[in-house]
């Protein structure tokens, strides 16, 4: 369904779900308008493609016609190749001051809330709050909680969280709400690299325990 | 791992760069001065909003004073004021609203251009009605490109703001300078402290109760003071919601109008987030942003007037001429 926003740019909402399948065809389709000229640029989400477009260079009728075309080439069998990421967490401690906090109230051992988070692959679902964050799903549903009543006023770069049936991490240090268990050494955002961004929407991603402490 | 750049970069006019030399330094400021461009394109997906001038309008005007190519860097001025001093001769052209320029002895209005030789100050002096001036520099302002943009993100540490005492450098001019100097433009945008802006109905428009749908379109709102780059708060009459659920966060451009809890209209403007939750009742026009831009807070008066996306298109396209 299309829906304009604007008029420099239509959101194309292929369903009304946070569902694996779903999030699939939207970054298949986003991959596939992102080669026509006409876009300036598209921007993935849970359920929907935002594309960006000059309306100086194109009417909103043309790109409609040919956002109708993509779609109609875009059948099951679309996949865009995914890349796989393996991220090293320190889990707890000063890395994770609400691993414990968080295990108490899930009822679970440290050890199986570490278990529960870093067996399952994520994918990129899609990225925003800050520059480089990843909304990474779905998280096993033992650790699904509601966000801190209070947000943090400084969450620090690195931090890996969980919040409803989500979990991420935190490029640069910000404000957030979400329940830190972890850190990641790796650099999520660097402005001023040719590769400013470790991820990119659509990646696979498994947490790996740093077990060196 | 694969670490390649998925990035892409499709932007229509490219960005130059090239020998640069001292042209400038800041004497005085106060307010909020970064460099913007026509923005960073192609970095939304990655959660880097696109940022760029507040008033397109007035920063293209700046530029097309001085024959600068479209993308060149300009200084915007929000909410303060500037004194530089020349570091060599120039020509400077101010454009905007709210604002005067004192040269050396002179007072000039905004939308023109003006010699400037070695060793003279230039003010760019806080009036009222409006917030943002843009200070462009024949060649351009040379700064350090980040991701494809010489605009600064400063929430999310992308380039810096303007302090006094820094050395502000510009590239080759386009023409001699007498030839850019004493110019001036009249605006087709009509600036006004009583604006209708025009608006297209965004994806969630049927959300909203018929009367709150009348609300919008039929009251008066006022922009709130803490508003900054990255939204404007407006304040009036509370928006009513026939649907309260809550949206699974979709993208967003500068310009989408969200309405929260509360029924208070939030502006999304240039440095606004690329993606967001809240139910987004229509979407300003390109053609109205620059006048919700300049809207003074606590004085303007703001009603909104829906439009069609071809009338609100072929607007855009007579305001470029």
């Amino acid at each position: 369904m299309l829906k304009m926003l604007g008029d420099s740019a239509i959101l194309i909402q292929l369903g009304d779900a946070i569902d694996p399948a779903l999030n699939a065809r939207v970054h298949a389709l986003s991959a596939l308008l992102q080669t026509s000229l006409a876009i300036i640029e598209t921007v993935p989400a849970y359920c929907t493609v935002l594309v960006h477009y000059d309306p100086l260079a194109t009417t909103y009728n043309q790109i409609k016609n040919l956002i109708e075309e993509k779609i109609s080439l875009l059948d099951e069998s679309t996949h865009r190749p995914s890349r796989r990421l393996e991220i090293p967490v320190l889990y707890g401690n000063a890395s994770g001051p609400d691993l414990e906090s968080v295990a108490t109230t899930l009822a679970l051992f440290p050890s199986e809330l570490i278990r529960l988070h870093s067996e399952r692959e994520y994918t990129v679902y899609m990225m925003g709050f800050t520059p480089g964050f990843p909304y990474l799903g779905i998280l096993n549903e033992k650790l699904s909680l509601p966000r801190l009543s209070t947000p943090r006023t400084r969450v620090p770069a690195g931090s890996v969280a969980i919040a409803g049936s989500q979990t991420g991490i935190y490029p640069v240090d910000s404000p957030g709400g979400w329940h830190i268990i972890g850190h990641t050494p790796l650099k999520l955002f660097d402005p001023t690299s040719e590769t400013p961004f470790l991820f990119s929407p659509g990646d696979t991603v498994k947490f790996i325990p740093d077990h060196g402490q | 791992m694969d670490n390649k750049p998925l990035t892409t970069d499709k932007h229509p006019s490219s960005i130059v760069s090239g020998p640069s030399s001292p042209a400038l330094e800041i004497a005085d400021l106060s307010g909020i001065a970064t460099f913007q461009d026509s923005g960073r394109h192609g970095y939304n997906k990655f959660g880097v909003p696109t940022s760029g001038a507040m008033d397109w309008y007035a920063y293209q005007a700046a530029n097309s004073l001085l024959n600068n190519p479209p993308n060149s860097a300009v200084i915007e001025l929000g909410l303060g004021e500037i004194t530089l001093r020349a570091l060599r001769n120039t020509v400077i052209a101010v454009t905007g609203a709210g604002y005067e320029v004192e040269n050396y002895i002179w007072i000039f209005p905004l939308w023109t251009s003006f010699y400037v030789r070695a060793g003279w100050t230039v003010r760019v002096k806080k009036t009222s009605g409006g917030n943002w001036a843009y200070i462009a520099i024949a060649g351009g302002f040379d700064s350090p490109i980040i991701m494809n943009s010489r605009s600064a993100y400063l929430r999310g540490g992308v380039g810096s703001a303007l302090k006094v005492g820094g050395v502000l450098h510009s590239l080759a001019p386009a023409a001699d300078l007498l030839k850019l100097a004493a110019r001036d433009h009249t605006p087709l945008i009509p600036y006004s402290q009583t604006p209708t802006i025009e608006v297209i109905p965004a994806p969630q428009a049927d959300w909203f109760t018929p009367e709150g749908i009348r609300t919008f379109y039929e009251s008066e709102y006022t922009l709130s003071p803490s508003f900054d780059r990255m939204g404007y708060r407006l304040q009036g009459s509370p928006i009513e919601k026939v649907i309260t659920k809550e949206l699974i966060s979709e993208g967003m451009t500068m310009g989408s109008i969200q309405i929260p809890a509360d029924g208070q209209p939030i502006v999304m403007m240039a440095d606004a987030p690329t993606a967001g939750g809240y139910p987004k009742i229509a979407n300003v026009t390109r053609a109205s942003l620059p006048l919700l831009a300049q809207c003074e807070a606590g004085v303007s008066k703001i009603r909104f007037r829906e439009v069609t996306v071809e009338e609100a298109q072929r607007k855009t396209m007579d305001d470029r001429r």
